[in-house]
């Protein structure tokens, strides 16, 4: 990630002249990004290795889906075998989830952006913040390992008593989650203890942006979750190499203690997925529609509704699994508590465009796909609550489009809409405008003709996890391939887009979008102490006197 | 949350800035900042490690409550001595701990450096009798889950080198921070030497450990009390009503049976009901428990539970050591103790969980 | 995308509430054939929710283009950034969706109910899941790796798994299960249709979980009866008898014999016959009818060296029949590979 940048002088009005230097130039040398303590550089290289593991796991995604252009019933057409495209899906989902999907957001945008958007000048325990980024590496090598080595095949849930027989690494890939598992807890620590004692004077709880409340439950979730998938990973780990018997059948054990254990983290974890792209689309819709948002305190009690009742319905992916009735109706009924709050959330992003000066700009296009597609993802939610219904669509694709929609189609989608949102401020670099809209859309259409297919296809009974399926199944499943070929093209435009503009990019004013938080009040790319002067705290939402200036091609603040 | 700075400090968070002293962090604004920071953080990390707990409690909970009498029974190979003594250690441990922060405040360095040595201590006594408990039972075949091979009616005592294998990176250790200290002597470094004694001492306590658990498993054996049931008196029982019991029969019971079927073949054995063992309030009989599944899941969750609480106890004495290092450096104050504070925070939780490891697996009956 | 009416049912009617585009009279565009009780009530909740959600989707949707076109940033316009907060708009879509749910709750909650609540009066059928075969077995003791159903009977599925996890699903009756190892789970429906359907497995349990389908097959009550009889009948010739008592009389599980069976416990049946094999307790034994029926009904009399856990095999003493015995000998004696394949 040593892209060389030339200082950026940006005279500001709100700063005093001569800090050229950058937290990019402030030091150089491999061992000054290895070693750094700085927030930014360590959310750039989080940034570096998520994308990479997203590159990864989306070329697993593409093989999957090239692997089902045909039925396989006839095993010489198959591309691969089925111990193969075990492997394949198993890695894809765990690397998505760990590598990807639960770090994206909060540590890389979440760790450049929290302090800046806070007005401090790091987080508050920056040593641990390294050393979550070197978990997260550690972690990765595990996973690459068991990419390499003989083929983890136990998909991403690790259920109990097939990952105790499996022929896979599951050690190393426990081991793996077990390590990313810290590295996420500790990202949170790190930023719940920053928020709670370092904001400044005058920003108060309902002063806060958006995005930082998002950030602020996700972290409780992390911090409160995470731990329990710490030890169900060791206990299954132990129970590979002492054969401990706690979820072996074999040794009087329980399998659906396991389920248990594994669920109520990894539901929560959806939650630590989807709660920061809430807070991103919030911060992108208020700043493109250059207008407050709808609803502040809602959302921001949403947020930490979402989070309160997440923990309280990790039941609801084991409805067929046996359990009491009475356990099931419970969960069934908490299932539909987070329906509200997240129906609260997309009500007040359209309320926020209302009477707003909208600009369709290539972040602004990623949050409106965001709520087209988020609204989907959710509304389908509904059924597999619904307890009756969810028994037929269990475990089918349904439940596979379902989850695409609120982690790609959410959170993928927000993560890029975020981050050609804040590009400019990391890089210091304008990227293709229209460039970027093209990409926004192909991932739109791509998407859609990916996982609006698989809908009908899990009504219509295609079990999830098939390296093969019956025939009548094969047009739904070339068109999901056709648009994944298409998704990942559109990916790839977004991909490229971001590189061209490191190299040919215009320079990036200070605030090329009009944002009102105190991260466009920072010089760009932020000097290494952030703020030289303690920024002056006001309302995140307040648009009334920021101008656009024409000289620079941004904005800035009327004094 | 500054209201209590009333010191040079004050001056540090304004435009000057960045003459912050060495023990505050740059990013900080003061230093009351820097400890609130610090001792949030430990709390979080505390919850954590609760939470991380708290799956294993819930694993005791669900097969406590599903075989309990698999627990009243193997809870008594445990020897409540030993456990009653290291409850007592780590009980002293978190008093010199406290004594050590309150130390670090007053700038006490002498003390603070031997209070910390002390927990140190404490920290070694209390795994040198974990080594002889583990060492113990593994002697008597009690491991974990599938590798679980005991007959707990007759348990034979094998001493297969465990108590010495597990005392070898000790013995190490001890050796490295006795040349240390030579070495600190040799110099004529105050420094060196204030760090290498108390991890000297410390190492030396491994040992005491060892030699309080092994007379005191010893001594349990000699008396064979009746009241105790722990596997050596049962072992010395046992001679008394050898005849009584089909060794060949049982035996290949449990050789031939694979774990799968394991279940049901014990049960349609129909075992003899061994009274000099077994108390009388407990109905099962010896043979359905004396089963991978059953005493050996017991043991897989004894093993879990103390094993992570003694990484615990390990990565406390770890970072005791960080401690012991700064203070030889004279590092604490009154307005820099955060270190010895949030370590302190952690010395307690380790205590606490003890605390309730020790009676819900060494106190059931 | 659309498959052939295999068979034409007055028992479906036409739904007014699904959308009907692309799809023939038969099935929905939505979902397969509906072949259980189940079936029309989860079908119609699931469509009240698609037209529930549609309802939501669509002004949402609508309101979003609207807005993006008319306060789109264009010379000459500028917004009015007053509007941040209208508490009667927001207690209205917090609670109107809160009702919608609630209903949507109470449906679901009590079609699980009337799926889980078991009738008393069941035709029973023991489903065994393993790594990659369904196998059930009815009343009269017939086993079969398809399902047969009685029309119009409420049938109890009793399932266990003898390996991982594995669920049972037909999507014609809207039936899942999980099948779970060292429990017993419960599932009944009652079919409405006759015809095959598809039984998946839709918990991913290894290599070969794709392929872990079969049929359910559903028949009126004289075919049925006429199968399970058929199923539980001896095969007349004495080789192919000995071969189907071996598949049914649990000796498949430890005994290798031809191309079947466990390598595992018992010693393999194939090329012994007629040779001297060498015993546990020393010696040898002829293998022959005489030894093979012994070992049968006392297992422990004469274990063969390598196998002296023979008491893990259970004696069949008064489960089997003289001639059955005989059957199995035959069958044995039919097994003259000489090697064991490799493993």
């Amino acid at each position: 990630m040593s892209v060389v940048t030339k200082p950026v002088t940006m005279p500001a009005p709100s700063f005093e002249a001569g800090t050229e230097d950058n937290y990019l130039t402030h030091t150089t040398g491999f061992l000054s990004w290895a070693l750094t303590l700085d927030h930014k550089r360590i959310g750039l290289m989080y940034l570096a290795g998520v994308m990479a593991s997203f590159a990864g796991g989306g070329v697993l995604a593409l093989l999957i889906r090239l692997h089902l252009w045909n039925p396989n019933i006839d095993k010489t057409q198959a591309l691969f075998s089925n111990q193969v495209y075990n492997q394949i899906f198993t890695l894809h989902g765990a690397i998505m989830v760990f590598l990807f999907i639960i770090p994206s957001i909060p540590a890389a945008l979440g760790n450049f952006l929290l302090p800046i958007m806070l007005g401090t000048k790091d987080v508050a325990f920056p040593r641990l913040n390294l050393g979550s980024f070197y978990l997260w590496i550690c972690g990765a090598a595990f996973f690459l390992f068991s990419l390499f080595a003989t083929g983890l095949d136990t998909g991403w849930t690790f259920y109990t008593p097939y990952s105790i027989e499996s022929r896979g690494p599951v050690v190393a890939a426990t081991m793996g989650v077990f390590v990313l598992g810290f590295s996420s807890i500790f990202t949170g620590l790190n930023f719940i203890v920053t928020i709670n004692t370092m904001r400044p004077p005058g920003m108060t709880w309902f002063r806060m942006p958006l995005f930082l409340w998002a950030t602020y439950a996700t972290a409780i979730i992390q911090v409160l979750a995470t731990p329990v998938l710490g030890i169900t990973v060791l206990l299954l780990a132990a129970e590979r190499v002492l054969g401990i018997g706690i979820f072996d059948p074999k040794l009087n054990g329980d399998p659906v203690t396991f389920q248990h254990f594994f669920w109520f983290y990894s539901h929560p974890a959806v939650y630590i997925m989807i709660l920061p792209a809430m807070g991103i689309i919030s911060e992108l819709m208020s700043v493109h529609s250059h207008k407050g948002i709808f609803g502040y305190r809602m959302i921001a009690y949403s947020s930490v509704a979402i989070a309160l009742f997440g923990f309280l319905v990790w039941g609801h992916h084991m409805f067929t699994s046996g359990m009491a009735d009475v356990t099931t109706i419970v969960f069934s009924a908490l299932t539909f508590t987070v329906s509200i709050p997240s129906a609260i959330k997309v009500f007040n992003w359209i309320g926020t465009m209302y009477q707003g000066t909208v600009s369709l700009n290539t972040p602004m296009l990623y949050a409106l796909a965001f709520i087209f597609l988020f609204t989907i993802g959710g509304l389908t939610g509904l059924f597999l609550g619904a307890l009756s219904v969810d028994l037929h669509l269990h475990d089918t694709y349904f439940v596979v489009a379902h989850f695409h929609y609120v982690m790609m189609g959410g959170t993928l989608v927000a993560f890029l809409g975020g981050l050609f949102h804040w590009w400019p401020k990391m890089t210091g670099k304008m990227f293709n405008d229209f460039a970027g809209i093209v990409s926004a859309a192909i991932v739109f259409v791509g998407f859609n003709l990916t996982f609006l297919p698989q809908f009908v296809l899990g009504t219509r009974g295609m079990p999830r996890r098939y390296a093969s399926y019956v025939e009548e199944f094969q047009d739904l499943h070339r068109l999901s391939t056709i648009g994944a070929m298409m998704l990942g093209a559109g990916l790839l435009v977004a991909g490229l887009t971001l590189l061209h503009s490191l190299f040919y990019g215009k320079k990036a004013p200070m605030n090329p979008w009009g944002g009102a938080t105190l991260e466009w009040e920072c010089q760009t790319p932020p000097p290494h102490d952030n703020f030289s002067t303690p920024p002056t705290v006001g309302d995140p939402y307040d648009f009334s006197n920021i101008e656009y200036d024409p000289k620079t091609g941004g904005y800035f603040k009327k004094k | 949350m500054t209201t209590t700075v009333a010191h040079d400090t004050s001056a540090n968070h304004q435009v000057e800035g960045h003459e912050h002293p060495s023990w505050l962090a740059h990013h900080f604004d003061d230093e009351q900042q820097q400890f609130d920071a610090g001792k949030m953080g430990m709390w979080l990390f505390l919850v954590t490690e609760v939470l991380f707990f708290s799956g294993m409690f819930c694993a005791y909970a669900l097969y406590r409550n599903r075989n309990p009498e698999v627990f009243e029974f193997c809870s008594r190979f445990l020897n409540e001595k030993l456990g009653a003594i290291n409850t007592g250690v780590l009980l002293f441990s978190s008093l010199t701990m406290a004594w050590a922060v309150r130390s670090s405040q007053l700038r006490e360095t002498k003390t603070l450096i031997g209070m910390l040595g002390a927990t140190l201590g404490c920290a070694a006594i209390f795994l040198g009798v974990k080594a002889v408990e583990y060492s113990h039972k593994w002697g008597l075949g009690l491991f974990p889950g599938k590798f679980f091979q005991s007959q707990l009616e007759h348990p034979v005592h094998t001493d297969n080198n465990y108590l010495w294998n597990l005392s070898i990176v000790p013995m190490i250790l001890l050796v490295c921070f006795a040349l240390y200290y030579a070495y600190g002597v040799i110099i004529a470094s105050k420094f060196h030497q204030r760090v290498a004694g108390p991890l000297v001492i410390a190492a030396l306590c491994f040992f005491g450990g060892v030699g309080l658990g092994t007379f005191l498993e010893s001594e349990e054996h000699e008396e064979g009390s009746p009241v105790t049931h722990n596997a050596t008196g049962e072992h010395a029982a046992h001679a008394d009503h050898d005849h009584e019991h089909d060794h060949a029969q049982e035996h290949a019971v449990a050789e031939s049976v694979k774990p799968a079927i394991n279940f049901v073949a014990v049960d349609s054995t129909g075992m003899h009901d061994d009274v000099a063992v077994t108390p009388a309030e407990l109905v099962t009989p010896v043979s359905a428990v004396n089963q991978k599944g059953m005493a050996g899941l017991f043991f897989s969750i004894y093993y879990c539970m103390t094993g992570v609480h003694a990484v615990h106890i390990l990565g406390g004495m770890a970072v005791l050591t960080w401690l012991i290092v700064k203070a030889a450096r004279f590092e604490f104050h009154s307005k820099y103790f955060g270190p010895v504070d949030n370590v302190g925070l952690y010395w307690h939780l380790v205590d606490f969980i003890w605390i309730f490891l020790f009676p819900l697996l060494y106190l059931i009956t | 995308m659309r498959r052939n009416p295999t068979m034409m049912n007055p028992s479906i009617q036409f739904n007014p509430m699904t959308p009907t585009f692309l799809a023939d009279v038969n099935e929905t565009f939505w979902f397969p054939k509906q072949a259980s009780t189940f079936a029309p009530k989860i079908d119609f909740l699931y469509d009240a929710i698609v037209w529930i959600s549609v309802l939501f989707f669509i002004p949402i949707v609508i309101a979003m283009i609207y807005f993006m076109v008319k306060y789109r940033q264009r010379p000459g316009y500028k917004g009015s950034p007053e509007a941040l907060h209208n508490t009667v708009l927001e207690v209205t879509w917090s609670v109107v969706p809160t009702f919608i749910v609630v209903w949507i709750f109470w449906e679901g909650m009590v079609g699980y109910l009337d799926m889980m609540r078991l009738p008393v009066d069941t035709e029973d059928v023991k489903v065994t899941a393993k790594k990659w075969v369904w196998s059930f077995k009815y009343k009269n003791g017939a086993e079969s790796d398809k399902l047969y159903l009685q029309l119009g009977r409420d049938s109890k599925m009793i399932m266990r798994s003898d390996d991982v996890l594995h669920s049972f699903f037909i999507p014609a009756f809207r039936a899942k299960r999980d099948v779970v190892p060292g429990r017993y789970n419960y599932m009944w429906f009652q079919p409405t249709v006759e015809g095959t359907f598809d039984l998946f497995c839709t918990e991913y349990c290894g290599d070969n979980h794709s392929g872990m389908i079969t049929k359910a097959i559903v028949l009126n009550s004289e075919d049925y009866e006429k199968t399970l009889t058929e199923l539980a009948k001896e095969p007349e010739d004495i080789v192919a008898r000995g071969k189907w008592l071996y598949e049914r009389k649990a000796c498949k599980g430890c005994h290798y014999a031809g191309a079947e069976g466990a390598q595992g416990p018992g010693p393999s049946y194939n090329g012994s016959w007629g040779k001297s094999v060498p015993l546990a307790a020393g010696g040898e034994a002829t293998f022959d009818e005489n030894y093979v029926s012994e070992s049968i009904l006392n297992p422990i009399a004469k274990a063969r060296k390598g196998y002296e856990n023979a008491s893990a095999m259970p004696s069949y003493k008064g489960q089997l029949k003289e001639d059955q015995i005989e059957a199995l000998c035959a069958f044995i004696k039919s097994l003259q590979t000489a090697e064991l394949p490799k493993k």
